[in-house]
């Protein structure tokens, strides 16, 4: 089919899986560095099998939307250091456990008698909290515009029930300033769309003016990120800017109101250090004056101290592939993680490795 | 017998006495049991290969969805035995109670191990019991040991040493269920999957009656199908070739796992095996299969070829992704 009745056919609702699959495949334009910011989508591309279906001229590039992986390692050291402290309990999610800090995991300092638990959900630590009452339960907070909803409404449901014994230490980042810090030489972006379901596309919006670049929010099945793949490469080939909401059942303009006004009740905005990125002003959410109470130390964790010859910053910015870095499935294995890309099941490395690319 | 199970009863005294005759003898009473010596003392082999595996179950919740902690540690056993192409014919079970433990709830667990084993075909024949101190005075458990011994015909082979290029893959049912029973449980998620634990044993014995060769054969535990298959890619040194869209996984496990970000090849289930065989059996194979208990759902997934060693998917819009191993730590303990 030419490539301009395919793509009436994409804009009228019309075209096909095979069609846009083929037109993927076939691509001969100029050759596009894309971005997939979310970690999300990075797991459902190599899910997929979404690499094998790209022309060679076709390069994706695994961004910074993985949030265990541009945590810093004073984060981990805060954490490790709290829960060797009396009465302290670390609650956690799992992969967080396996990062390495400048000395140990949080997996590390439990076997060595610290009192550190996983949980599927933040609300388990407040049944903790309840039945424990003289201890005190910290939770390693981290995560973007999606996670920190759920924190809103475990410290609201806190605040109700006057549970006093719980506390936050919190690497809470926010999207659209991360991007635009590793906008160069990126063709375009899959916006991530779980942050747009809450956050909304304004953001995105303004950035794909601002920068020049098309934006596409996709959502995560196989069809969606073909579609929203094909329409990214249309654009992009075309060296078009624009923004396309191609997970409209999701993702609204204006986001998820409710749950911004409730992050926006106990959190404020702040500097924040993300791995590989330094410090991005304004890209960071913490606890307000008036929850303060709450919070184990958040503020102004920034170092971040990489083992020697890992190249986990320059791949959470794509400025090198996960098989550039010496340590990749040498030193640095799911078993054995030396850098955080390889510990998330979302990490640029882990799913590099996961699918031998 | 009533109550909570306390140091007494772990002691060796009256009260072990009072366990064993009320609880134990009383479920799983049988000719090699009942003298209650210091072993069970056996009938010769009769010509036959030994088959002797031993596993340890430690789950929590004690009882979820579609079974309990009893049905798991003779189903476990069991499959392990007939995975050699063994029948199973007897198991020892070993008991770790935690203080606390409600002796209603653990009559409740021996009486289902009592029911699996009598439709396992097989006896329970001598057992041990100890008691510890509960890990969460909260909630005290159990854990179970069993060891089971089978027998195997002296011209038995199943080995994925034996796998050909143009063999068949078939997987026995949907994948993912006990995995997500156990952790919706555990998570409370309301939802009406069910454990899929269960003996295999009428559909490897039909199997291996109707005279079709398995070349190898698998339960699919800890690690999920993508494990197996790949152990068995890198035994043979061939390629494995799975189709994403034959894989059956039921709707509301696919569900759960997309809500929580799984994926059914790497989830475990205690009552569902991986066969690989000739391509010409292929269809009588999956006929016997489909009537036996528990494999009415089974399904060809894939084929061996003799490309490069691999395990690769075609997936459901037409890409192929490498099917790797489990890498890391997995997820939580399901067993």
């Amino acid at each position: 089919m030419r490539s301009c009745a395919l793509w009436k056919s994409y804009r009228s609702g019309v075209m096909k899986l095979s069609d846009a699959a083929e037109y993927l495949k076939e691509y001969k334009g100029r050759e596009l560095r894309l971005m997939e910011v979310c970690g999300t989508h990075t797991a459902g591309i190599v899910q997929n099998g979404i690499p094998s279906m790209l022309s060679e001229r076709i390069r994706l590039i695994s961004g910074p939307g993985c949030p265990v992986c541009v945590t810093v390692t004073e984060y981990i050291d805060r954490l490790i250091a709290l829960s060797h402290e009396p009465g302290n309990v670390i609650v956690s999610f799992g992969d967080l456990l396996r990062v390495p800090g400048s000395a140990g995991s949080l997996n590390q300092a439990r076997a060595q008698g610290a009192d550190i638990r996983f949980v599927y959900s933040p609300s388990e630590m407040l049944t903790f909290a309840k039945k424990d009452r003289y201890r005190t339960f910290i939770f390693a907070a981290v995560g973007f515009e999606t996670t920190a909803p759920v924190f809103a409404s475990m410290l609201s449901q806190a605040e109700e029930e006057g549970i006093d014994n719980i506390r936050l230490l919190t690497s809470l980042k926010t999207m659209p300033k991360a991007i635009r810090r590793v906008s160069d030489g990126i063709d375009g972006f899959l916006a991530p769309g779980h942050v747009a379901v809450i956050a909304g596309t304004d953001a995105y919006k303004r950035l794909s003016e601002e920068l020049g670049v098309p934006f596409v929010v996709s959502g995560f099945t196989g069809k969606e990120l073909t579609a929203a793949l094909y329409a990214l490469v249309r654009l992009a080939g075309k060296e078009e800017a624009g923004f396309l909401n191609l997970y409209p059942r999701a993702v609204k303009s204006g986001g998820n109101g409710k749950a911004r006004a409730a992050v926006r009740s106990f959190f404020e905005a702040g500097d924040a250090a993300w791995r590989g990125m330094g410090l991005i002003q304004g890209s960071g959410l913490y606890l307000r004056e008036k929850y303060i109470k709450y919070d184990a130390g958040s503020r102004n964790l920034d170092m971040d101290r990489n083992v020697k010859g890992c190249r986990c910053s320059e791949v959470i910015t794509g400025k090198c592939d996960p098989g550039d870095c010496p340590l990749f499935f040498t030193k640095c294995t799911p078993e054995h993680p030396v850098g955080a890309c390889m510990v998330s099941q979302e990490g640029a490395c882990f799913n590099c490795m996961k699918n031998r690319i | 017998m009533d109550g909570i199970i306390d140091k007494t009863h772990g002691a060796g005294g009256s009260a072990t006495a009072e366990l064993i005759r009320d609880i134990f003898r009383e479920a799983f009473s049988n000719d090699y049991l009942e003298p209650l010596s210091d072993s069970a003392v056996l009938p010769p082999a009769d010509g036959k290969k030994i088959a002797f595996t031993t596993d340890s179950y430690v789950v929590k919740p004690v009882f979820f969805p579609g079974g309990d902690i009893g049905r798991l540690a003779v189903c476990g056993t069991v499959n392990d035995l007939l995975m050699s192409g063994a029948v199973p014919a007897y198991i020892t079970a070993g008991y770790i109670l935690e203080e606390g433990l409600d002796i209603q709830d653990l009559k409740k667990i021996v009486c289902s191990m009592a029911d699996t084993a009598r439709e396992s075909g097989v006896k329970i024949v001598t057992g041990d019991t100890k008691v510890v101190e509960p890990a969460d005075p909260g909630e005290p458990g159990l854990m179970i040991n069993t060891s089971g011994i089978g027998f195997v015909d002296i011209s038995t082979d199943i080995s994925p040493a034996n796998i050909r290029p143009g063999d068949a893959v078939l997987v026995s049912g949907c994948l993912g269920d006990h995995h997500a029973a156990i952790l919706g449980s555990r998570m409370s998620i309301k939802n009406n999957i069910l454990s899929d634990a269960a003996p295999l044993v009428c559909m490897v014995s039909g199997l291996i009656g109707s005279g079709i060769c398995i070349h190898a054969m698998r339960d699919i535990t800890r690690g999920g199908l993508a494990t197996i298959l790949n152990e068995f890619s890198s035994s043979s040194g061939l390629h494995i070739r799975i189709e994403e869209t034959a894989i059956p996984v039921s709707e509301e496990v696919r569900g759960f796992c997309g809500i929580l970000g799984l994926d059914p090849l790497y989830m475990g289930n205690e009552g569902k095996c991986v066969f690989v065989l000739p391509e010409e059996d292929q269809d009588k194979a999956l006929d016997i299969i489909r009537r036996s208990p528990y494999g009415e759902k089974a399904e060809v997934i894939g084929k061996v070829t003799s490309d490069p060693a691999d395990v690769t998917m075609r997936t459901a819009i037409g890409g192929v992704k490498i099917v790797s191993p489990l890498y890391g730590e997995g997820l939580p303990r399901i067993c």
